[in-house]
């Protein structure tokens, strides 16, 4: 009697786990939805980082929009022209080479080049601490906080604090965008990856209060903007903004800037290679004499 | 008159989230937004009134005649799965701007335990089919309303000043707490 109770119960649950198995097996074919299976490759490519960098919300919603042709096949930025050209041969159309852009930081008021207001010792976020008087304790109203909300935010570990101002490692940048929202001063920019050419300040104030505050900041002289020879830089609202579809990246107003606001990275390498060289000579000469 | 009564308690008496407290994890998961809590309200609304209506016929007709009554749970939990896999087929294919608009909401309902507390209930207080309809109504509307309130107390809670410990679930749980204590008001409003 026992044993006829488990064989029933064990048939009718398992009877209707078959019937229930057989219908949506059944309906599954009934009601099949033609998907674009490009889609399902595209995702493949796509680096599936979800991060919103195309604008799209995640790696699916970007890869629909492209299988739909909503969206050019260049649309994921963080991919660049590799995921471009692959996604490209899936949509049989030729990929049109975007040059990579990378972040920046347009602040360089480290700890000794610009003056604090007052010690911060409170919580280590850049939004809550921009929201305190005076827009937090940096003198100059426009600075990098240095407290890293741009760090936790970004997705690849692409950046770093280094003496209190944040710093952008362009090989590890792949341009979504997460820390230029975060940054609650609008600190960063995006310019393409081969231009070394950057304006490091973001300041709005008038050249005297910039030097009061700042010993690197822009002053908004507009030295640059005369020696430019491409018409690229421009300073507005007291600030210098390079227009990175004119600039050549000759680096001349990084070389002209009084205040050194413009940094070129190939032109401080070459100096600080020329530097060393000059060091390692010094070091080098005494030596000879001493063997003389 | 009786299954207005029925409606009415389901939604405000034997509220789901804050007197029998089932399908508490939706209710604090997609409850950021009015918009998304209302989408899953209203998907909780569809899959409930579909359950009970299943469930009913295969309480009635399969296990009570099989004597297996005592395989109700593992039977309305097959029955809620299978039911909420075939609507979202027949939905995607039917209507795609629904399935857009219900999305993610649909496959959670799955293990939302309100749908089966749903049915285990009508089975346990003997309804007939229309008064088990009639709960389901009841009942999801209950679960939609408290969701969709939460939600826009989440939402203005958002944009106040709250001590850093407070932040985010501990105080959306305080403040589910407090809704649960006020809707405590309602009990003895009907008895049934």
């Amino acid at each position: 009697m026992e044993i006829i109770n488990v064989v029933t119960a064990i048939a009718s649950i398992s009877g209707l786990g078959v019937i229930f198995g057989a219908g949506l097996g059944y309906a599954s074919k009934i009601f099949a939805v033609e998907e674009d299976p490009k889609v399902g490759e595209i995702m493949s490519v796509l680096p599936g980082a979800n991060c919103g960098g195309c604008g799209y919300p995640g790696c699916s919603g970007c890869a629909t929009a492209i299988a739909e042709g909503k969206a050019p096949v260049n649309a994921c930025p963080v991919g660049g022209a590799k995921v471009a050209a692959k996604i490209g041969e899936i949509m049989g159309v030729e990929a049109s080479a975007t040059e990579p852009q990378v972040a920046f930081v347009k602040c360089n008021g480290t700890c000794s080049n610009a003056k604090s207001k007052y010690d911060y010792e409170g919580i280590s976020d850049c939004v809550f601490a921009s929201q305190l008087a005076g827009g937090g304790s940096k003198g100059c109203a426009y600075g990098c906080l240095g407290l890293g909300t741009c760090v936790n935010v970004c997705a690849f570990g692409a950046l770093s604090i280094v003496d209190g101002v944040a710093v952008v490692d362009e090989e590890k940048c792949v341009n979504c965008g997460k820390c230029a929202k975060a940054c609650p001063k609008g600190l960063i920019g995006f310019k393409p990856k081969s231009k070394k050419t950057a304006v490091r300040c973001n300041s709005k104030d008038a050249g005297k209060e910039v030097i009061a505050n700042c010993s690197t900041g822009c002053i908004g002289c507009k030295i640059c903007e005369k020696n430019c020879k491409f018409d690229a830089i421009h300073v507005e609202n007291n600030v210098a903004v390079i227009d990175y579809s004119k600039c050549k990246d000759c680096g001349l107003c990084a070389m002209k800037c009084p205040k050194h606001a413009i940094k070129n990275e190939r032109i401080e390498a070459m100096a600080a290679k020329k530097a060393a060289e000059e060091a390692a000579a010094k070091a080098a000469a005494p030596s000879d004499e001493n063997k003389a | 008159m009786h299954l207005i009564l029925l409606l009415l308690a389901g939604v405000f008496v034997n509220n789901y989230i804050f007197s029998q407290f089932l399908g508490i994890c939706p209710f604090l998961g997609v409850s950021k937004k009015v918009e998304t809590a209302a989408g899953m309200g209203v998907a909780v609304i569809f899959v409930i009134v579909l359950a009970c209506a299943a469930t009913y016929f295969v309480y009635n007709l399969i296990l009570v005649p099989l004597g297996l009554e005592y395989l109700y749970t593992i039977a309305f939990i097959l029955v809620i799965a299978a039911l909420v896999q075939f609507v979202e087929m027949f939905i995607k294919k039917s209507s795609p701007s629904l399935y857009q608009a219900l999305g993610v909401y649909l496959p959670l309902i799955t293990t939302n335990c309100a749908v089966l507390g749903c049915a285990v209930t009508n089975m346990q207080s003997g309804y007939n089919f229309i008064e088990s309809i009639v709960n389901g109504i009841g009942g999801a509307g209950g679960f939609t309303f408290a969701i969709v309130l939460f939600a826009g107390i989440r939402e203005r809670i958002e944009f106040n000043d709250i001590p850093k410990a407070f932040e985010g679930f501990p105080l959306a749980l305080i403040g589910a707490g407090l809704m649960s204590v006020s809707f405590l008001g309602f009990s003895g409003l009907i008895k049934l």
